[in-house]
């Protein structure tokens, strides 16, 4: 007989019980007669508080609390890929299809697909010593994923039987281990307690670069597999639209997109355009590689506390099998509010604007399961967590900022007056920083170019310097600048325009490969050196500024195809034929003169 | 035979206590009856046998032991058929227009559920309101939940009651339109101004109002809204009407949740509220939308003021972060005359990417759109220039974007009560701005679009 507990005192999402003895914290318990799902939080004698995972509108007083006899945990197995879960990983489309267009309570633990049968590729053989993490089957799962099928962690032994390749569905045994005369049968899927980090081999260091083909993100400010990124905006600024982004066109094998408190049409969005959208790399629909975990900002919060262990805990488990896989949550400020509700409740100290104590141990417990590493059954995979912050009143001294950024390792700060100037994406070049740069110095040198990274130095320089001068424009105006200074203006601005915006609904911008990037990046410092030399040249700034040329320039992100490769050299052409004309006609001009 | 209990322990501001009660449901709707009156009230809390209950209509009058409670078990539920078009209800939907009671076999529970993000579909279909700084700039989606940010003493109301009325004429299917209203703790004259509005743009059959003044009680305004959403829901999904929703106004209604909050003693975050503000507002917001399975849709338009004119202030903050977008009154526009005040710059309609341009609107608009609110932008640090340096100072470009900024506020902003702009008016007009400016300014427009539509 399991245990059983009785409700004494109900207060939103937390609810406590009586009769509480032979239960664990962090066990997932059901209930009520609508059997809902919670999870014990503490036990203080035989008084047992929990948090509730769906609406606890309705119930009574005195209805009973069951336990399930272990914490809670999510299921990982084939038919994780491509589907939409809530944030205890209960699947939004099967709620769909049995007649649920609102969600309601009561609808039990239900996880990916155990009907349905998977064509199962058997590599181990009888006799076979396999460890923890060691990959016993394949399943294609869907154009871009081979699930591999590990082992659990805590289990080995040699293989004593196994199944023939073909059919089957996740509870069928797929093979037998025997260890020390226990017997441990293994199936297709395996569960893990998503409050608990997965184990791997050790960890490595982060040198490789997390490509998006957002350009200020990969020149500027770029982001590491294995990383970690927040992403603090204001409302409007363009967090979700950024994160959209690098859901799309980063090149990890597995997108991980918790939506944590936001708006439900998002999700929508997602489920409705990725489906469309193809992988720039392998021409397959990018929702064959993405994950979505919606807990959107009307469902229960206490889901909201564990959908991003349930996010992260699924891209542990594709780590393992060495894939590389990005985890997006917009936005981690709602789980800290979430935090912040249930703590309310329980009644506990509040401390920075009401949020509990434990909230920057509690972040940085969950960006530390991001990292390259190397896993159980040797091979290399990686977690880099991207999370966007929603500071209240777009205020970056407030507690969830703070404490991510100091764990962070970059952070893509999003800034109102951009945004309101329409320059997306908003990233504020000057706030801004990424702590991925030193390591990542020799990737650019060998992927994209030995100068790659000279080039950015030199094109922030040129922002910084405009950065000044600004502050001296907005008091005099630009007249009054000499020649010398007025060209850095310009240039910031073709920066600006041309290479920071970047249009995310434009075909040819929304994307941009990194050996693109550069070209655009030489072109206009090309247009720079000639320039900034005509200056010092005594040419007024009136002839160095050819309208055309400008504007060609700035409008190379939308020319620029892989149809139309001889574009940059065009322009480069361009630029040296103008500014040699310029110079000899000066030069002439001058020797007139004398 | 339901219990009723006699003896109340506490009496205090909304709320009241007893003891010794059993079987108490979370949420449950209870039954007040004293001497001469009946009082409903919710159940807010439950610690063994005491319960916590937030009485609608208020504790004043309420005496301990002269009271008989009882408890009915379940949610606030209201009755609802189609003949709610065109009644008037108040803040927990009793009709107040004294044309009777609405009967109907079935009962619709007020917090509704949330959303299957699967069953939604996304909002595409663009609603034109014949003003041209929202059609232009700030397109309204069928579907969306965009809320008007103000201030005391701004002409919000005027602005949404115009977009009522003239949205509902472009509408093809004018036969399944209809409005819910919502208000929440607002004025006598305000409420009355809608009213008029109604009846003159000859909606009032069209219109399910719930209203809940000022000097009603305040625990009502919590459920005014809910009540409200729930007849929207009911409209929208079950007799599959385009339902446009107008809340005003959200901030009375999160400071009647802030006294109940700090009623019940809970830890406040920002300026009092309390932190579950944002999941609070969010089961309102997020009852706008469209399914995949219905025909009908929901549009919400809530209406907030926001205190001393902030937007960081923690409603209008909380509300940008869930709603899609925000259409943003500006009072140094209005004190220059212009009429709508919508200050585009700290507007926004995030649905407006999917809804226009070429099937939707035109095909230009999207690039027009963009260039419009670049040069815009521009104009604010021109203007703060000529205010250091004089306007006669500036650059001949810079000179251009000053009478830019004049026109876009004086002929594309500035717009009458009654005028309603179409699209492609909307649209010329902004080519028409746009050609005030040198050409090679215009770098956000596809240069074919520049050709085919500047007329310089």
């Amino acid at each position: 007989m399991a245990n059983q507990g009785k409700i004494i005192n109900i207060n939103g999402p937390v609810v406590k019980a009586v009769n509480m003895e032979g239960f664990m914290v962090r066990e997932m318990v059901m209930v009520g007669k609508k059997k809902l799902i919670g999870e014990i939080i503490s036990l203080e004698k035989d008084l047992g508080t929990i948090q509730v995972y769906e609406e606890t509108s309705g119930l009574r007083m005195g209805e009973e609390v069951e336990g399930t006899g272990m914490p809670l945990s999510v299921k990982l197995g084939p038919g994780i890929i491509g589907n939409i879960f809530d944030g205890i990983e209960r699947p939004l489309s099967k709620i769909y299809d049995s007649g649920h267009k609102f969600i309601p309570e009561g609808i039990g633990l239900i996880s990916i697909d155990e009907s349905k049968k998977w064509d199962v590729q058997i590599l181990a053989k009888p006799g076979d010593m396999l460890d923890s993490g060691d990959v016993f089957a394949v399943v294609q799962e869907t154009s871009m994923v081979a699930h591999k099928i590990m082992v659990p962690p805590g289990i080995k032994g040699r293989v004593t039987e196994v199944a023939e390749s073909g059919s089957y569905n996740i509870h069928e045994t797929l093979a037998v281990l025997e260890n020390e005369g226990k017997k441990h049968e293994l199936k297709m899927y395996q569960e893990w307690p998503v409050r608990k980090p997965r184990p791997v081999a050790r960890r490595m260091p982060i040198e490789k670069l997390l490509v998006t083909g957002q350009r200020v993100i990969d020149t500027f400010f770029p982001l590491a597999k294995g990383g970690t990124a927040a992403i603090p905006g204001g409302f409007g600024t363009g967090k979700t639209i950024t994160q959209h982004q690098l859901a799309k066109w980063s090149d990890a094998d597995i997108i991980v997109y918790i939506g944590c408190g936001e708006r439900g049409n998002e999700m929508t969005e997602v489920l409705e355009d990725f489906p469309k959208l193809k992988d720039p790399r392998t021409g397959n629909p990018l929702m064959d590689r993405t994950v979505l975990i919606a807990n959107t900002s009307n469902m229960p919060v206490a889901a909201r506390e564990a959908s991003i262990y349930t996010g992260i805990t699924i891209a542990e488990y594709f780590r393992d099998m060495g894939y590389n896989v990005a985890i997006m949550a917009d936005s981690t400020s709602r789980w800290a509010e979430a935090l912040r509700e249930i703590a309310g409740r329980l009644e506990e100290m509040p401390a920075e604007e009401g949020y509990p104590a434990y909230l920057a141990s509690r972040l940085a417990a969950f960006y530390e399961r991001a990292g390259y590493v190397k896993n159980l059954n040797g091979t290399e995979g990686s977690i880099t967590v991207i999370g966007a912050v929603s500071p209240a009143g777009g205020d970056f001294s407030e507690p969830v900022t703070q404490s991510t950024k100091r764990i962070v390792g970059a952070f893509l700060a999003l800034d109102r007056e951009l945004a309101y100037a329409r320059h997306f994406p908003s990233i504020n070049w000057l706030s801004s920083y990424s702590g991925y740069v030193p390591m990542l110095g020799d990737w650019f040198k060998e992927n994209v170019a030995p100068d790659m990274m000279a080039l950015r130095v030199k094109m922030l320089r040129i922002l910084q310097e405009e950065n000044k001068l600004m502050d001296i424009v907005k008091l005099v105006g630009e007249d009054v600048l000499p020649d010398d200074q007025r060209v850095i203006l310009e240039i910031s601005r073709i920066i600006k325009m041309g290479y920071l915006q970047q249009n995310a609904y434009h075909p040819q911008d929304s994307y941009v490969p990194l050996s693109r990037q550069y070209q655009m990046l030489k072109v206009i410092e090309r247009l720079y050196d000639r320039a900034y030399s005509c200056v010092k040249k005594g040419i007024p700034l009136s002839k160095i500024k050819d309208e055309k040329l400008f504007s060609d320039i700035i409008m190379m992100k939308y020319n620029a195809s892989d149809e139309k490769p001889g574009l940059f050299q065009e322009l480069t052409e361009r630029i040296d034929r103008y500014y040699d004309g310029l110079e000899s006609m000066y030069k002439e001009g001058a020797a007139d003169e004398s | 035979m339901k219990v009723k209990y006699l003896k109340l322990d506490k009496a205090e501001g909304p709320l009241i206590v007893m003891n010794e009660v059993e079987g108490a449901v979370y949420d449950e709707i209870v039954d007040i009856e004293m001497p001469g009156e009946r009082r409903m009230g919710k159940v807010v809390q439950i610690d063994r046998d005491r319960v916590i209950i937030q009485v609608f209509q208020g504790t004043s009058g309420i005496s301990l032991d002269d009271v008989s409670v009882s408890f009915t078990g379940k949610p606030m539920e209201i009755p609802l058929s189609r003949e709610i078009l065109g009644r008037v209800f108040n803040g927990i939907a009793v009709p107040i227009d004294g044309a009777g009671q609405i009967y109907s076999s079935k009962y619709y529970n007020i917090n509704g559920r949330p959303m299957n993000p699967v069953a939604r579909l996304y909002p595409r279909n663009y609603i034109q309101t014949g003003i041209s700084s929202i059609d232009g700039l700030i397109t309204l989606i069928r579907g969306q939940k965009l809320p008007i940010f103000s201030g005391d003493g701004l002409p919000h109301n005027q602005v949404a009651a115009q977009i009522v009325r003239q949205a509902r004429i472009s509408d093809e299917e004018a036969g399944k339109f209809a409005v819910v209203f919502a208000a929440m703790g607002i004025k006598h004259d305000e409420a009355d101004f809608f009213r008029k509005v109604f009846e003159e743009a000859g909606v009032m059959d069209r219109v399910v109002m719930f209203i809940n003044l000022a000097d009603d009680p305040v625990v009502e305004r919590i459920i005014t809204p809910r009540c409200a959403l729930t007849a929207a829901e009911y409209l929208a999904f079950e007799c599959d009407m385009h339902v446009l929703v107008i809340m005003t106004d959200i901030t009375s209604y999160c400071e009647a949740l802030r006294e109940i909050s700090s009623a019940r003693e809970e830890v406040p975050s920002r300026k009092g509220y309390p932190g579950y503000l944002y999941s609070d507002l969010a089961s309102l917001y997020e009852r706008a939308g469209m399914l995949k399975d219905s025909k009908g849709s929901i549009t919400q338009i809530p209406i907030l003021t926001m205190p001393n004119d902030d937007i960081t202030h923690p409603v209008p903050d909380l509300t940008g972060y869930i709603t899609e977008g925000q259409i943003v009154l500006n009072r140094s526009l209005y004190q220059m005359g212009i009429y709508p005040p919508i200050n585009v710059l700290p507007s926004l309609s995030r649905l407006m990417k999917d809804g226009i341009g070429k099937e939707y609107t035109r095909e230009d608009h999207p690039d027009v759109a963009n260039q419009v609110f670049s040069a815009y932008s521009r104009v604010q640090e021109i203007r703060a220039l000529a205010q250091v340096i004089g306007e006669d100072e500036l650059s001949e470009t810079d000179k251009k974007y000053m009478e830019f900024g004049r026109q876009f506020e004086e002929r594309f902003t500035k717009q009458d009560f009654e005028e309603d702009r179409d699209i492609y008016k909307t649209l010329d007009l902004m080519w028409e701005l746009l050609a005030i400016l040198p050409e090679e300014e215009l770098t956000r427009i596809d240069p074919s679009l520049v050709k085919k539509y500047l007329r310089k």
